[in-house]
C-alpha cells in the first residue's frame, strides 16, 4: 500500500437536528411552565383540651365575625354584607383609627423603627363557613381580608418610610408586619343546613 | 463575459444547516431550566379561583399538593361524579390524607421537614365541607403551612 493519506469521511449530522427535536417535543409535553400562586395561609395546631378556654378569654369588641352560609351569603358582625364590603369593614376594624369602644383596644407596643404605638395588638378575624359555602365564595372573602391588611400595610409604609410596602427593606417589613399582625382564624364549619 | 451562455446550469448551493442542531439545542435547554416536570397525571378535573392578593411559590422541592375536584370523563363511569381527593397518582380517601402528608414529609430532608407546605388545589365549585375536613387533616399531621391555589385576577 503506498503512503497516500486517506481523509476521514466526514459524520454525516444531519439527523441532528431531528434527534433533538424528538427531545425538544418530549420537554415540552412533560413538563409544565405554571409557576404555583395562592393565598398563603398557616393553619393553628391540633385542638387540645385547653383550647376551649382560650378561646372565651377573647374579648367580644376584639373579634370580627365573618360568616358565610350555605347559600353563599355572606355577614359581617350581625347584619348581612356584600364581598365588597369587607374590605372596608376589616381596614377600620383592624386599624380602628378613631379609637371606639366597640373596635378592637389598642395595646401600647415598643416596635423597632416605630418606637411606641399603639396597636390593636389583640384582634381576631373569625371566619366561619358553613359545610354547604362554594369554596369559590370562602376563597373571595380570603382574598379581601388579605387585600385589607396588605392595604393598611402598604398605607403603613407609604406614611413611615415613603414607599411601597414591597420595596421595605427585611427590616423594615418586619417592623409592618408587627404593627398589622395578620389574625385570621378559620374556625370550624357549622353544619346548618342539615339541621 | 463567459457566465452567460454556458450549456451547464448552475446548481443553487445547499444551504448549510450544520448549526440548526445548535439552535434546537439551545431552545431545549431554555425550556428544561424554565420549566418544571409535571410529577402527577390529573385525575381530577378543577378550575382554580381566582385572586389579587397571591403569593408565589418558592422552593418546589418543599410542596406537596392534594388535589379536590371531580373525576375526569374517562374516569367518571368508574368514579361517578361526586367530588373527589387526589393524592400523587390515585384517588383516596380523606383518611389517607394524614398517610400520605407522613411519606411526603419522610421523603424530604432532614433539615427540609419544618418548611413542609401543602398546597391545595381545590375547584372553585366544590362544597367547603371537603376542604375543611382535609384541613382538619392536616392539622392533626401537623401539616400546617397551607396554600390555597389560585390563578391571579386583573
Amino acid at each position: 500500500m503506498g503512503k497516500k493519506k486517506r481523509s476521514v469521511p466526514e459524520l454525516n449530522s444531519s439527523s441532528t437536528a431531528d434527534i433533538s427535536f424528538i427531545l425538544l417535543i418530549f420537554f415540552l409535553t412533560t413538563t409544565s411552565m405554571d409557576t404555583d400562586k395562592g393565598l398563603a395561609r398557616r393553619l393553628p395546631p391540633p385542638p387540645e383540651e385547653h383550647q376551649e378556654m382560650d378561646e372565651t378569654k377573647v374579648k367580644q369588641r376584639n373579634v370580627l365575625q365573618v360568616r358565610i352560609n350555605a347559600m353563599d351569603e355572606l355577614m359581617i358582625g350581625g347584619d348581612y354584607a356584600e364581598v365588597s364590603e369587607i374590605r372596608e369593614r376589616a381596614k377600620e376594624f383592624i386599624d380602628n383609627p378613631n379609637n371606639l369602644a366597640t373596635l378592637p383596644d389598642k395595646v401600647a407596643k415598643e416596635i423597632d423603627l416605630f418606637g411606641t404605638v399603639y396597636i390593636t395588638d389583640k384582634h381576631v378575624i373569625s371566619l366561619q363557613s358553613d359545610r354547604g359555602t362554594s369554596y369559590k365564595k370562602y376563597f373571595e372573602v380570603q382574598n379581601e381580608l388579605v387585600a385589607a391588611y396588605n392595604e393598611l400595610r402598604d398605607e403603613l409604609a407609604k406614611r413611615k418610610f415613603g414607599k411601597s410596602f414591597l420595596d421595605c427593606s427585611e427590616e423594615e417589613n418586619l417592623a409592618i408586619r408587627t404593627y398589622y399582625p395578620m389574625k385570621i382564624s378559620e374556625a370550624e364549619p357549622k353544619n346548618y343546613a342539615n339541621r | 463575459m463567459s457566465k452567460f451562455g454556458k450549456g451547464d446550469k448552475k446548481e443553487m448551493p445547499a444551504l448549510n444547516t450544520s448549526s440548526l442542531p445548535d439552535l434546537i439545542f439551545t431552545i431545549l435547554f431554555f425550556f428544561m431550566i424554565v420549566t418544571t416536570m409535571r410529577e402527577v397525571t390529573l385525575m381530577v378535573e378543577f378550575t382554580v379561583p381566582r385572586g389579587t392578593e397571591l403569593e408565589k411559590m418558592t422552593k418546589k422541592s418543599l410542596i406537596s399538593y392534594i388535589y379536590v375536584g371531580k373525576p375526569t370523563k374517562e374516569l367518571r363511569g368508574k368514579m361517578g361524579s361526586g367530588t373527589q381527593i387526589q393524592l400523587n397518582d390515585k384517588f383516596a380517601s380523606l383518611a389517607e390524607v394524614q398517610d400520605y402528608v407522613y411519606q411526603e414529609r419522610e421523603a424530604m430532608k432532614e433539615s427540609d421537614k419544618p418548611f413542609m407546605k401543602v398546597s391545595l388545589k381545590v375547584d372553585e365549585n366544590t362544597q367547603m365541607g371537603i376542604v375543611t375536613d382535609i384541613k382538619q387533616e392536616l392539622r392533626k399531621s401537623w401539616a400546617l403551612n397551607i396554600n390555597y391555589s389560585a390563578n391571579s385576577r386583573d
